[in-house]
């Protein structure tokens, strides 16, 4: 059994509450850091643990928070980006709704490290249930002595807010999530300068994730070195893992980075295999902005090797055959899945989702997805899908934010490995309207890995 | 002041300030390596970004740290570091993003070119001259809009814009009642003004000088005419709210609009009051100073004073 450190206690009555989370050995971590560590402390076991950023980056989080600007007399934010909006991620609601007490913990003692004494929770709007449940939880903690003035007697001060979403996915980038808190129109900064120098209302601001933050109560408890002995290489600890799809059990996994991919998919303690006796297709590993990968590439390596669940070995092979850990937003695809379908649905999102600011991402985005919709529904041309991989590559890195790469690649790699499905759409029209492409042969050679086991 | 920084931009080197951007740095130097910019406006604070017209490529970071930048730079917000060396009209990959981002801007564009009061000083109609492509591969509907009157005397063709954002700063800075943003996002996003409510404000009337393209125009610009049969005159007057100093634009004997002095780079060298633009529309109510000199890129110097001279056309062969 791995190492569980997010969702240890996840199926214990009551653990929502702050009572039983006490009982289960909850707050140790801020009793442990105000009281016998110095903020420099933290930082330092922070930056031992090797933890790296879960919203999607992938940024070491210590050092992220050591480039924090310190000047003397203005405030220092810590922010927690609880927008979680990328298609095929759900892992931070989960949290949230069932552990809320993991993120308030983890908020209490990352302030600290910052010496931050107001922090908000920037939470999605549409997650109405899981406002009210930090708000209870923010409440519970308060009353016990862990929020507010001088907690447990150190001396030192802190309020967390929890701040509704504008319910926009491009206010989950952090610099348009800091324009949103502001009250202002969640447009993306134009960087620099970076949140560490001036970000809310000017001032130092470091933003998080909810993993990230959950992740640091456990590191102050056990160690930085504890921490990165979990996991392998640069990718260390423990990853929450949206799993979706046509997958036996879809649900939010813990895994330890560095388990294969190929486990995750067909074992029993996590997605159960394919449903249906259908065959795997493609994967969408890191949540809907990361390039699309065929079956073949995405059980293994170019060199044979099998690929894992890491930064590192998801991202093996560039962009050429590789993709990203991104969110962890595991979208799997069976054989009975359309990929121009899904491309198309993807290039919908990010036209709906565009704030419009800059012309590459706001005309590119429309136009992609018009082009999609045309071969999707059997009027596409030949000519579309050169025209598709060019618009992309004209967005892509010349936009202010990285919602524009985030819009290209899915196309791009879409066209890359399924070139021939498009293709095929294109030929046939009325098939593709009325059946599916299948497997047909680009996802070969395929390991009928039910039968092998 | 402190030590001036190095930068070298298409070859040609410059001393500038440090804090100076890229842009202004190549405005120094002038002629042909100035990137395009369609939302920065030096008198706007926090105005460009997000046009991407003005592109560049760092080819050398500094010269403490000579790392090229890894992606594109818009030069309009990025500062100049000592020993950067930049690459614009000597860079295929500028060139190629630049026409990229400037067929963005035209897919949603009604091109109707022959009938907007703005032909002739149009920005975009210049940038498409200069980069576009003779055919769109756009084969969808544009985006369109119902024209909307802001007040009485400023017309809003949401269809022709743009979205540099200018108007919506200058509505933010140089007004003092701010009525004017963005609703709406991605290619929905439309210039808002609390449905028509006028703005008035004594210089609103500047949203049209910003505007880089005819999405916002004067609705007292009289007699609908071309601007190259119009002649431009610098005059002054005395006026308590702004420097009195404006254009007139003649056709024969009648001032047919008045707007702010414009430098080579369409920016307004100071803001004029609504009453200066709007209202004064007599030669009697103007001290006459002389013709406004055009620069010669713009077709509106193809009636009169200066020589013309031949676009500078990016060579093609390069890419
Ligand atoms: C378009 C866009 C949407 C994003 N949405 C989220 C989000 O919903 N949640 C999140 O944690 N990070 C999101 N990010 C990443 C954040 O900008 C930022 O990198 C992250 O919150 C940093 O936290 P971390 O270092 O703990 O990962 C998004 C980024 C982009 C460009
Ligand atoms: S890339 Fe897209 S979302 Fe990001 S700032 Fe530009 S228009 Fe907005
Ligand atoms: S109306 Fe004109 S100035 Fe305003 S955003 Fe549009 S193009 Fe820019
Ligand atoms: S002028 Fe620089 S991005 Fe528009």
């Amino acid at each position: 059994m791995a190492q569980k450190i997010l969702l240890k206690n996840i199926n214990v009555p009551g653990i929502n509450t702050f009572e039983v989370y006490r009982q289960y050995g909850g707050y140790a971590a801020v009793e442990k850091a105000l009281k016998t560590m110095s903020a420099d402390d933290v930082v330092e076991e922070v930056k031992k643990s090797g933890l790296r950023g879960r919203g999607g980056a992938g940024f070491p989080t210590g050092m992220k928070w050591s480039f924090l600007a310190k000047p003397e007399g203005v405030p220092r934010y810590l922010v927690c980006n609880a927008d979680e909006s990328e298609p095929g991620t759900f892992k931070d609601r989960y949290l949230m709704t069932h552990t809320p007490h993991t993120l308030i913990e983890g908020m209490i003692v990352s302030s600290f490290a910052l010496g931050a004494n107001t922090s908000y929770i920037y939470v999605r709007g549409e997650m109405m249930p899981q406002i009210r449940i930090l708000e209870k939880a923010i409440a519970e903690a308060k009353n016990a002595g862990f929020l507010g003035k001088n907690i447990l007697g150190t001396g030192y001060d802190l309020e967390i807010y929890v701040q509704p979403g504008g319910g926009a996915y491009i206010c989950g980038e952090e610099t348009a999530l800091l324009e949103s808190l502001e009250g202002k129109r969640g447009n993306p900064r134009i960087k620099p300068p970076f949140p560490a120098i001036a970000g809310l209302y000017g001032c130092p601001t470091v933003v998080n994730n909810v993993e990230s933050i959950a992740a640091v109560s456990w590191i102050v408890n056990n160690g930085g070195d504890e921490y990165a002995k979990i996991g392998i290489g640069r990718s260390t600890g423990t990853k929450l893992i949206s799993a979706s799809g046509n997958i036996n059990k879809p649900g939010v996994y813990e895994i330890e980075l560095g388990l294969s991919v190929e486990e995750f998919i067909y074992s029993d303690e996590y997605c159960g295999g394919i449903a249906n006796g259908k065959r795997l297709k493609a994967v969408v590993a890191g949540g809907s902005s990361v390039p699309i990968l065929p079956a073949n590439l995405i059980l293994k390596l170019s060199n044979g090797q099998p690929r894992l669940m890491s930064y590192e070995s998801l991202a093996e092979g560039g962009f050429a055959t590789g993709t990203m850990l991104g969110s962890g937003g595991f979208i799997v695809m069976d054989e009975d899945a359309c990929i121009v379908r899904n491309t198309w649905n993807f290039s919908r999102f990010y036209h709906h989702e565009s704030c419009g600011q800059c012309s590459p991402c706001r005309e590119g985005t429309g136009w992609m997805e018009k082009v999609l919709h045309r071969i999707e529904y059997g009027h596409g041309k030949m000519s579309d899908i050169d025209l598709l991989v060019d618009v992309s590559k004209k967005i892509e890195g010349n936009t202010i934010c990285p919602l524009g790469d985030a819009a290209a690649w899915p196309v791009a790699s879409a066209i890359r490995h399924f070139r021939d499905e498009f293709e095929w759409h294109v030929n046939n029209p009325q098939a593709a309207m009325d059946g599916n492409y299948g497997l047909a042969n680009y996802a070969d050679p395929i390991p009928v890995v039910e039968e092998a086991n | 002041m402190s030590e001036k920084v190095k930068v070298t931009i298409d070859n040609i080197e410059i001393e500038v300030d440090p804090g100076t951007t890229i842009l202004n740095a190549a405005r120094m130097i002038g002629g042909d390596i100035v990137p395009p910019a369609m939302c920065y406006y030096s008198k706007l604070k926090g105005s460009g970004g997000k046009c991407r017209t003005c592109l560049v490529k760092v080819s050398q970071g500094s010269a403490k740290d000579p790392r090229p930048m890894p992606k594109l730079v818009a030069s309009c917000r990025t500062t100049v570091m000592d020993g950067m060396v930049v690459q614009n009209i000597t860079s295929p990959e500028v060139i190629e993003a630049r026409k990229g981002v400037v067929e963005f801007l035209l897919i949603n564009h009604p091109l109707d070119c022959p009938v907007c009061d703005q032909a002739g000083e149009c920005h975009l109609q210049d940038l498409s001259f200069e980069h576009g492509k003779d055919q769109s591969r756009y084969e969808f509907k544009r985006r369109t809009f119902e024209m909307v009157d802001i007040g009485d005397k400023i017309k809003l063709h949401m269809n022709r814009c743009i979205l540099c954002y200018r108007c919506v700063f200058t509505a933010d800075q140089i007004t003092d009642n701010r009525v004017h943003g963005i609703l709406g996002r991605g290619d929905a996003s439309e210039i808002g003004t609390y449905i028509s409510k006028a703005i008035d404000n004594d210089f609103s009337g500047n949203v049209i000088d910003v505007c880089p393209v005819g999405a916002l125009t004067d609705k007292t610009f009289r007699f609908k005419n071309r601007v190259w049969f119009t002649k431009p005159v610098n005059a002054h007057c005395d006026c308590e709210k702004c420097s009195g100093k404006v254009t007139l634009w003649y056709k024969g004997e009648e001032v047919i609009r008045v707007t702010g002095r414009k430098d080579q780079y369409g920016e307004l060298e100071e803001f004029i009051c609504n009453t200066c633009r709007f209202d004064k529309k007599k030669t009697s109510d103007w001290t006459i100073e002389g013709p406004t000199k055009v620069d010669r890129r713009s077709v509106v110097s193809s009636n009169h004073y200066d020589e013309k001279e031949l676009l500078p056309v990016i060579d093609r062969k390069i890419f």
